[in-house]
């Protein structure tokens, strides 16, 4: 019998049998998920407040107590020990039985979540009733499905991320990285969304770091009326949201590359670096796969933006004397400022771009046509499609179907991104920065790569990291969210996340060390 | 007009040469292996072991890529050379002809010649047959044993102990790797790998191995003649070039197939780059054979440019190297000895706590720096190999060492208090 056993826990697990304390957390967390599928099932606890209290404890004492069992008593370093060994963790019968039940867990929440006990005009019922109690004393109302959506979503990035940091800890990146997801969740995300609500009772739910257009929906008429209704702090978060876009973002990527954003501050990053942690190493690394992301996340932008500016135009007015933002004054400032992106880009970043132009080109094309569409068809219809039609069909495919069920239900399938890689218009629009205008790099360290293939079986977005570190070429690459789990893994050495002068960040020629300069010169030479 | 160029040989070397061949020319590529289909790497066989990767995640290009490039490919194994008629003989006596040969045939495992050392049980680790048998021979293990304590011995150590098998490993000197590491960073070595649980045994050698009645491994004895039960047996006692089947041919070899300067050997058009080669001359302080990866990378780069027109010479620049010993990082620039040369002064820095440590060697005359160890610090490599180019003094290199750091963001910087601890001993300088 091989040494190499695959075992059927629930959490990632070692090679070898688990040991007896983990067993024990392993029990204490399935009790406080079993009270939670208890009230989904329509059991009606007393003492609600007592029994949520005793559930999402029993999963936190649980999770963090095998995390305690399985990293504490090692010495700190890389703890990747039988992860392609574990079902888990490998795509075996325990993964997919997971991805089903998460994709399930995601569809009844979207579509169903009147089975999750949500009722419309009388109480809540069954697993939502569970969590009036703490929606009560936060902002006030009764939860919703979203609030105990919220709930379990922060409480998997903090006792996951207490799981991360004990398995990285040997490295500060990792730690203070992970302390600022964690951060975030619970703020921005979390508690200050709920009071907001209670002080405010008008304003929109905003978690502001949530940023268009990874919240497409935040110009919606709706939202902006709220907004402005609300007095001058509305006004205040109207603006921010703008700022966000084209002051605050653009700066903050120029200086630390995308990962200030996806791997720092982003909600949907924060679980994937945590929870999805165990999963990263399941990305696919094929050229293939590259090109469809390409394909794929870049229709997403050509997407949001033709959907958000066809829903504002469709809420604006026509007549210039009432308000100066009129729909046409929109459609020529849209234009205006995409012509001047894609022109500087084209001018300044040719080289830089390479065959990406032409993806470039064929999206901005997209985006004008239809503008001209837009305002030929006086602003009621996008060519057949109605704007509403257009929000609505976003909403389920990208919103919903794409971010919610595939990104997160998939996670023991295809890894811990596939909505950052394929499908998130925020992450796509941070890249195209990174990659053109921006201090961050992945610096390759020489002649030290042995080729070994540590640091792309661990990317999460994909990356072959290794096909640059061989060749001593720095790692300039738009999806890079800046994890620094390559640097983490190389046992050479090899790689660092730094940001530098923009000058000479993307070095395409060989420039391994070692080599005399003469044989450099002649293997750069253009064949 | 485009050449036949076949390689023996699809690993690191090999290959580097077959990629820069059809990067310069137009010449017909036939890379022969009897190793694996497609070139893997090696250095990520342990990884397999431990279950970090899959073998498929060893594999730098994807398999398309060679049809693509025009580089053929066949696993087979090359019985017999004949460099007169430039004919290679297929061990399925299949004829393959060639206008130019590279030999690149790498290292296997060198057994010394002990009784006992064919036993089932006992093995190597430089293949992916070596990772195969390995999985096999280590099933139910109870008790391993290594012998040799150098890189692959570690390596093989830190396998077998992700399965929890227990591991002794017999080291000839007084502490792990110390033909090669001064006392310093052999100690701190050792005593990392003994809290890791793996047993050193120190100043004991393999005098031989007793099998049992199904011809595996039941003991070994020491020179020291003391007897050790085991299952398994490990020889990592270093790596010999791979050459035994040109032991017929015209070839001329010694250790390793005798090539000069520009990788040629005696016979015409046949070349012999990576692990397999020996220098008739050694360059530099670096040793006749050498069994680098990045060594293998840079002769393949090499000899492809011979191929292609361009006559030159292997000149590697100065010395470095790296590995990984458990939880520590190792990484050298220049030459650090384990006894510092006459005329030369060590400074030795260590913070015992965190595992670091530097070694830095230089000459006491006119204060020239000659090399580096350091464990647990990343440095640039760009950097000091600059500093070596250009014969900076130790006083420099101590004041600019942060610009060599290589660490990641928010490690703990310790620049300031090495340069403390070298001003307080190595300078009259006052403080």
């Amino acid at each position: 019998m091989s040494r190499v056993q695959r075992n059927m826990a629930i959490t990632s697990q070692p090679p070898q049998q688990l040991s007896n304390a983990q067993k024990a957390f392993v029990f204490i967390g399935i009790l406080g998920l079993a009270v939670l599928c208890l009230a989904a099932f329509n059991v009606n606890f007393p003492h609600k407040t007592l029994w949520l209290s005793i559930s999402l404890g029993a999963i936190s004492i649980g999770t963090v107590g095998f995390s305690w069992a399985m990293y504490a008593q090692k010495k700190a370093g890389i703890k990747n020990d039988g992860v392609w060994f574990k079902s888990i963790s490998s795509r075996g019968l325990i993964g997919w039985v997971t991805g089903i039940l998460l994709t399930l867990f995601y569809v009844i929440l979207y579509f169903y979540p009147y089975y999750l006990g949500l009722r419309e005009n009388t109480a809540n019922v069954g697993l939502i009733a569970l969590f009036d109690p703490l929606s009560k004393a936060l902002s006030g109302n009764s939860a919703s499905q979203w609030f105990v959506y919220g709930t379990l979503y922060t409480l998997a990035i903090l006792i996951f991320g207490i799981k991360f940091i004990w398995k990285y800890r040997h490295s500060r990146y990792e730690i203070i990285r992970t302390g600022s997801v964690m951060f975030f969740q619970t703020a921005f995300a979390f508690i200050i969304p709920e009071i907001m609500a209670r002080l405010n009772g008008d304003l929109p739910y905003y978690d502001l770091k949530n940023i268009w257009p990874l919240n497409y929906y935040n110009f919606e008429q709706y939202r902006v009326d709220a907004f402005i209704n609300s007095g001058n702090i509305g006004v205040a978060l109207l603006l921010f949201g703008i700022a966000s876009i084209f002051i605050i973002t653009p700066i903050l990527t120029y200086k630390y590359g995308k990962r200030w954003y996806c791997s720092w501050v982003c909600g949907c990053g924060g679980l994937a670096e945590t929870a999805g942690d165990p999963f990263r190493q399941l990305s696919d690394k094929s050229q293939f796969a590259w090109k469809v992301e390409r394909w794929i996340v870049h229709s997403v932008v050509v997407f949001v933006t033709l959907m958000t500016v066809a829903v504002i135009h469709s809420y604006l007015g026509s007549d210039f004397s009432k308000y100066w933002l009129t729909k046409d004054i929109f459609l020529i400032g849209v234009s205006v400022l995409l012509t001047a992106v894609f022109a500087w880009a084209m001018l300044f970043r040719r080289e830089e771009l390479q065959k990406d132009a032409q993806y470039g080109a064929v999206g901005y094309m997209v985006i004008i046509l239809a503008l001209v569409g837009l305002h030929y068809f006086s602003g009621k219809q996008l060519f057949i499609f109605q704007a509403e039609q257009l929000r609505s069909t976003y909403a389920f495919l990208i919103g919903a179907i794409f971010s919610g069920v595939i990104g997160v239900g998939f996670y023991p399938i295809f890894g811990s991104r596939v909505w950052c890689r394929f499908g998130c218009p925020m992450a796509a629009i941070l890249g195209f920065q990174q990659r053109l205008f921006s201090k961050f790099r992945i610096t390759t360290n020489g002649g030290q790569c042995i080729s070994c293939g540590n640091c792309s079986t661990y990317c999460e977005m994909g990356i072959d990291v290794r096909a640059y570190a061989q060749k001593g070429e720095n790692i300039v690459r738009s999806s890079c969210v800046g994890c620094g789990i390559c640097a983490e893994v190389c046992p050479r050495g090899v790689l660092k996340l730094e940001n530098d002068r923009p000058q000479g960040r993307i070095n395409s020629k060989d420039v391994l060390l070692g080599n005399d300069v003469d044989l450099m010169n002649h293997v750069n030479k253009d064949a | 007009m485009a050449k036949k160029i076949v390689i023996i040989g699809n690993g690191i070397s090999g290959i580097t040469a077959a990629r820069h061949i059809r990067k310069f020319s137009d010449n017909e590529i036939l890379v022969v292996s009897a190793e694996t289909d497609y070139f893997f790497s090696r250095t990520a066989l342990m990884y397999i072991y431990m279950g970090h990767m899959k073998f498929e995640h060893t594999k730098p290009y994807e398999d398309w890529f060679w049809e693509k490039n025009r580089i053929q490919l066949k696993n087979t194994f090359i019985q017999k050379v004949n460099t007169e008629q430039k004919i290679l003989f297929t061990d399925s006596n299949e004829k393959i002809t060639y206008d130019q040969l590279i030999l690149a045939t790498g290292s296997t495992t060198h057994k010394r010649g002990w009784q006992g050392e064919n036993l089932q049980g006992v093995q190597g680790l430089v293949s992916k047959q070596d990772l195969d048998l390995l999985e096999e021979n280590t099933k139910n293990c109870k008790q391993a044993i290594i012998v040799g304590g150098g890189l692959i011995g570690v390596e093989l150590a830190e396998m077998l102990h992700t399965r929890k098998i227990p591991v002794k490993m017999l080291i000839r000197e007084e502490a792990f790797w110390r033909n090669v590491l001064p006392q310093t960073e052999a100690q701190l070595i050792s005593n990392h790998i003994e809290q890791q649980g793996i047993e050193l045994l120190y100043n004991t050698e393999l005098e031989k191995i007793i099998g049992d009645e199904n011809n595996r491994v039941q003991k070994i004895i020491t020179k020291k003649d003391e007897e050790i039960d085991c299952d398994f047996l490990g020889i990592t006692t270093g790596v010999k070039p791979n050459i035994s089947f040109l032991s017929d041919s015209e070839i001329e070899t010694d250790k390793g197939i005798l090539v000069n300067k520009y990788l040629e050997t005696n016979c015409k058009d046949v070349f012999a780059i990576g692990d397999c080669a020996q220098q008739r001359e050694s360059i530099g302080n670096r040793k006749p054979i050498e069994a680098v990866w990045y060594t293998g990378r840079m002769m393949g780069e090499t000899i492809a440019q011979t191929i292609c027109g361009n006559k030159t010479a292997y000149n590697p620049g100065n010395w470095f190297n790296s590995a990984k010993f458990f939880d520590i990082e190792y990484q050298t620039y220049g030459w650090v000895f384990p006894e510092a040369l006459t005329g030369h002064e060590d400074f030795y820095w260590v913070n015992k706590k965190d595992e670091k440590c530097l070694h830095f060697q230089f000459e006491i005359e006119n204060r020239k720096f000659t090399g580096i160890n350091t464990f647990g610090i990343r440095l640039r490599h760009e950097v000091v190999d600059f500093w070596l180019t250009e014969n900076k003094t130790i006083d420099f290199v101590i004041d600019n060492l942060a610009k060599a750091n290589f660490d990641k963001e928010f490690s703990k910087k310790y620049e300031q208090k090495i340069r403390l601890e070298f001003k307080l001993t190595k300078t009259q300088e006052k403080i």
